[in-house]
């Protein structure tokens, strides 16, 4: 090889730097923590820029080729012996932006993090920490059993995070969290493996380039969409979410958010519909179905909630319900629009987290009720959470506008009916977002205890800043993105449009199912 | 001369009773005071040195001594240094613990040696005599040391649990050894299994002698419907005892029953496969539920171990060269989970006085963060929560099982072992969540801490080198279906 593993680097130099936070102790606790918080912050940015150099090619880093569909920054190595398993790296249009994804949202955690977490402030560095070369080795792995060590690997760093620093139903939350993603999680290993058998290789490339029977398809498909569905989450599998959100702590629901969901989506780009084309077509109208129920029954739900962490969580179930309908559309415009609408999601449902984190840092409360008016204490903070509450609804200017239009143009294309009843779903979140931001922000500021509350304090200025020029130049730049999604996804289509002629079955899923 | 080689496969296991019998007498007529403690030491020395002559000596290529009743090959070295460890951290785990206690006496390692010799006769048995042989001399020795602690009702109660439980089964085996015998005119395995290769359909009597014997051997690895005796006497036995019950004498009833259904009954595999499967799936869905309510963490290891069992089962089932190797690499990885767990066990003590509530760990990632981490990763490991090496154990047996054709087994396996995660969860929980209890005392002893911490590094840092285990494993598989 004799180049330099950056991709390995940046997976492992967080934990590599976890171990070693392990090992400060002091008598002072206070010493510990800070030193404990730099340490973690240094790591993730280092990571970030590790990231950052990966894409832009910066100064000693190979430049990211956005022309080509193939896998680049490609390692190699041994893993299990002989015919094993192995351990395989590398990132294409697809997975590169959830790299930097992850590496953007980490030090941001930690920074959101900085006063908030009081107690067990090492613990909970490492936990992040640990998360983050779980979160970027998942989205880099070209070994699909490596691929499923960093996936479920994920779930045990979540599992303390929700535990140990949740809210008051936390256990239960941190429980329903684990269990119900692991259901899903060991019904796909056991795809994964009849797929080794099948293939004979769990190399991901080739198991794209495969070709496996239609029988086994289907049943491989279900296997793998119990597991994506369920973190994605679409409806019906979606319970654990609002349970989980809540109950985390600011930064986990962040990650949830903003990493963890988007595994789903990644998941059945990566696996599902490369691998099972046939399956995928087949299955179309039910994902579809799924999909428009998600995106219309949370929003109402959304509506209907007093908890604004719920609500949010609520938003996101039906905003992955784009993603799918998106993914499964399989025209260019859907599936980068599926692509984009999960990063622009990325950033503004972990923005919105954080909102919710400062007031909730000031008053301990997260029920609308309980404020009202901030926008006469807080005006910076009012404006922050108007610029984020607009790219949620999809205001064009903002990355939400790019991502839901390129997913209506392209579902449109695919289905009338979808594209129509998923629209309704814009408009239901225009009003659940603009109901919260009313009640929370305007109005007269009547509550005693809100009166002496204080506007953003300069970490969090430092923490939303680079959200919010995130935010804007994927809405007016989308180009510096969706650039480099388009030649994989280009690629990803063509494969799959070949794969059903092969098949001898036209794309359209309503004639599969009829014969 | 002539007659020399012959017994040199054997070398390990009779230098082993050769010495057992050495220490005895020495413990015997050695002044009292500091008997136990010579004793113990040059037990594992014992040990260390059978484990030298083991790997270095016996291994490489298959060979029988005493006119085949006795084989040395791949498969019996790798289950023997399993077997051999396992007994050397018994010992090990023992002796702070027994002193603490005031029941240590010379005769405790001299037992786990003896039956370890059982053991290993019974991973190398290559005839129906040979292996009852072995398997005698491990179960009189284990009902001893059960109910060791003589003063203790619990103590008393799972000994004789274990011994009527026990003798009863090996009466089962003994019966159904007799009742192959009867049709086949043969109890060694290779002449078994010529008799078998021929083909044609198995007498319904060679069944029922089969199935007796299947019956046997569960018992030994507590499958269900044979685990009745597993809880009680898990719980009552003295800790470190409980510790060397879970790993070595499983492992060794594994070898034997690898053994004995691939070799000589390998031929009807579709005979007893549908019986193995059954048991696979019993043991696993009670060793999943029943754990849930449990609040003793021995019993709740008992109901572990036997839900391991279940999986260790899932590759016998696939009755393939893959499905042994993943046994083998799942005993493996499971006797260093639980090595390390009962090491955890061992150290829970408050005012001097060992606790076995799982409650009793509440907030001890407060109190002793070092051993609620090391503790979290045999949980998690155990669960079978990748990075984890546990997870890598469940891996190669399913994998064997779909390769089997055995998919159904395989989906009740991962839905149970999601179950089992709960209760895995739910020490992790305690110890991480709730609220402290009053803080346990901190360890003592370096053996127990040291125990710990390298199965732990092993546990956690297995993901980094799997190849030699996997590898080894694999070798020892095709020597196995090679004979």
């Amino acid at each position: 090889m004799g180049e330099i593993p950056w991709l390995s680097i940046m997976t492992f130099l967080p934990t590599v730097v976890a171990v070693g936070l392990w090992f400060i102790n002091d008598e002072d606790p206070d010493v510990v923590a800070s030193n404990v918080r730099g340490g973690a912050l240094l790591a993730s940015l280092a990571t970030l820029a590790i990231a950052f150099g990966l894409w832009t090619g910066y100064g000693i880093f190979n430049h990211f080729d956005p022309a080509t569909h193939e896998f680049q920054f490609v390692e190699h190595g041994e893993w299990f012996g002989k015919g094993g398993f192995a351990y395989r790296m590398g990132v294409d249009g697809i997975s590169l932006f959830f790299v930097l994804l992850s590496a953007f949202l980490t030090p941001l955690c930690i920074l959101a993090s900085w006063t908030a977490i009081k107690t067990r402030v090492k613990e909970y560095m490492i936990a992040f920490l640990v998360l983050e070369t779980l979160m970027i080795g998942m989205f880099c792995a070209l070994d699909i059993v490596l691929f499923y060590v960093f996936f479920e690997g994920v779930l045990i760093p979540m599992f303390i995070i929700i535990g140990v620093w949740g809210g008051p139903r936390r256990v239960y939350a941190a429980f329903k969290f684990f269990l119900y993603t692991l259901l899903g999680s060991v019904l796909m290993l056991l795809a994964i493996i009849a797929m080794y058998y099948q293939a004979g290789t769990t190399d991901i490339p080739a198991l794209m380039a495969f070709g496996f029977p239609r029988d086994m398809q289907i049943y491989m498909w279900l296997a793998f969409f119990a597991s994506f569905a369920v973190k994605v989450p679409m409806w019906p599998v979606h319970t654990w979410l609002p349970d989980a959100h809540v109950e985390a702590p600011t930064a986990g629901s962040v990650i949830l958010a903003g990493v963890l969901l988007k595994m789903g989506g990644y998941g059945f780009l990566r696996f599902s519909v490369p691998m099972m084309p046939e399956a995928s077509a087949y299955f179309t109208p039910f994902v579809y179905g799924l999909s428009i129920v998600a995106v219309i029954y949370t929003s109402l739900v959304a509506l209907a909630q007093t908890d604004m962490k719920k609500l949010i969580a609520y938003s996101s179930v039906a905003h992955m319900g784009f993603v799918t309908v998106g993914i499964f559309a399989m025209n260019q415009q859907a599936v980068s629009g599926a692509i984009f609408q999960m990063l622009s999601h990325g950033v503004v449902a972990s923005a919105l987290f954080l909102i919710v984190g400062v007031v909730y840092d000031r008053m301990h409360s997260r029920e609308i009720e309980s404020y009202g008016g901030l926008v006469h204490r807080m005006p910076k903070y009012a404006a922050v959470f108007m610029l984020f509450m607009l790219a949620s609804v999809g205001l064009p200017g903002t990355s939400g506008f790019v991502g839901e239009l390129l997913v209506m143009v392209g579902a449109f294309q695919a289905n009338t009916w979808v594209a129509a009843l998923i629209a309704t779903g814009m408009i239901l979140g225009a009003a659940y977002m603009l109901y919260l931001y009313r009640r929370v922000i305007f109005g007269e500021m009547v509550k005693d205890e809100l009166k002496s509350i204080l506007d953003l304090d300069r970490r969090e200025v430092l923490v939303f800043a680079p959200l919010i020029v995130a935010v804007l130049w994927m809405g007016i730049f989308p180009m510096t993105f969706l650039g480099p999604i388009e030649a994989s996804v280009a690629n990803l289509i063509e494969n799959y449009q070949a794969a059903l002629a092969a098949a001898g079955s036209v794309p359209d899923a309503h004639a599969l199912a009829a014969r | 001369m002539a007659d020399l080689p012959i017994m040199m496969p054997a070398v390990p296991e009779m230098f082993l009773a050769v010495a057992g019998m050495v220490l005895l007498l020495l413990g015997a007529f050695a002044p009292a005071d500091g008997a136990e403690r010579t004793v113990t030491k040059l037990t594992l020395v014992a040990m260390a040195v059978a484990l030298g002559l083991v790997v270095f000596v016996v291994s490489g290529g298959t060979a029988t001594a005493f006119g085949g009743m006795f084989i040395t090959d791949g498969f019996a070295v790798f289950m023997k240094v399993l077997v051999l460890l396992g007994s050397l951290m018994a010992v090990l785990m023992s002796r702070e613990y027994l002193a603490h206690e005031g029941i240590g006496r010379f005769e405790y390692p001299v037992l786990i040696l003896f039956a370890t010799v059982g053991m290993m006769v019974m991973v190398s048995a290559n005839n129906l005599m040979s292996l009852y042989l072995g398997l005698e001399l491990q179960s009189l020795c284990l009902y001893v040391i059960a109910a060791f602690h003589r003063d203790s009702l619990r103590s008393s109660e799972a000994g004789l649990k274990y011994f009527v439980l026990g003798a009863l089964s090996s009466g089962m085996l003994l019966y159904g050894i007799s009742i192959v015998y009867g049709y086949t005119g043969s109890i060694g395995f290779a002449g078994l299994a010529e008799q078998f290769a021929i083909g044609g359909q198995a007498e319904i009597g060679l069944i029922i002698g089969l199935v007796f014997v299947i019956a046997g051997l569960a018992f030994k690895v507590s499958a269900v419907p044979f685990h009745m005796w597993t809880p009680d006497v898990y719980e009552g036995a003295p800790t470190p005892v409980t510790a060397f019950f879970s790993v070595a004498p499983k492992i060794a009833a594994f070898a034997l029953i690898l053994r004995v259904m691939l070799d000589p009954f390998g031929p009807l595999i579709e005979e007893w496969r549908q019986i193995i499967v059954a048991i696979a799936v019993a043991s696993m869905a009670l060793g999943a539920y029943a754990a849930i309510a449990q609040t003793n963490i021995k019993r709740l290891m008992a109901y572990s171990s036997i839900g391991h069992v279940g999986y260790a089962l899932m590759g016998v089932a696939a009755g393939t060269q893959d499905g042994v190797r993943g046994v083998l690499i799942y005993l493996a990885i499971y006797l260093v989970m639980n090595i390390g767990t009962f090491a955890c066990i061992l150290s829970m003590r408050r005012h001097g006085d060992m606790v076995e509530g799982i409650d009793d760990l509440a907030g001890l990632s407060a109190s002793n963060p070092r051993m609620a981490l090391v503790l979290t990763a045999f949980m998690f490991s155990l669960a079978g929560i990748p990075w984890f090496a546990g997870f890598f154990g469940k891996l190669y047996v399913f994998m064997a099982a779909i390769d089997a054709g055995l998919y159904t087994l395989a989906i009740l396996g991962v839905l149970a072992s999601v179950v089992a995660a709960y209760y895995y969860l739910r020490i992790v929980k305690i110890m991480y969540f709730d609220a402290a209890a009053e803080p346990l005392d901190r360890p003592t002893g370096r053996s127990l801490g040291l125990v710990m911490v390298v199965a732990a590094l092993l546990v956690a840092t297995f993901i980094f080198y799997p190849g030699p285990l996997v590898n080894r494993a694999g070798e020892a598989a095709a020597s196995l279906l090679a004979g």
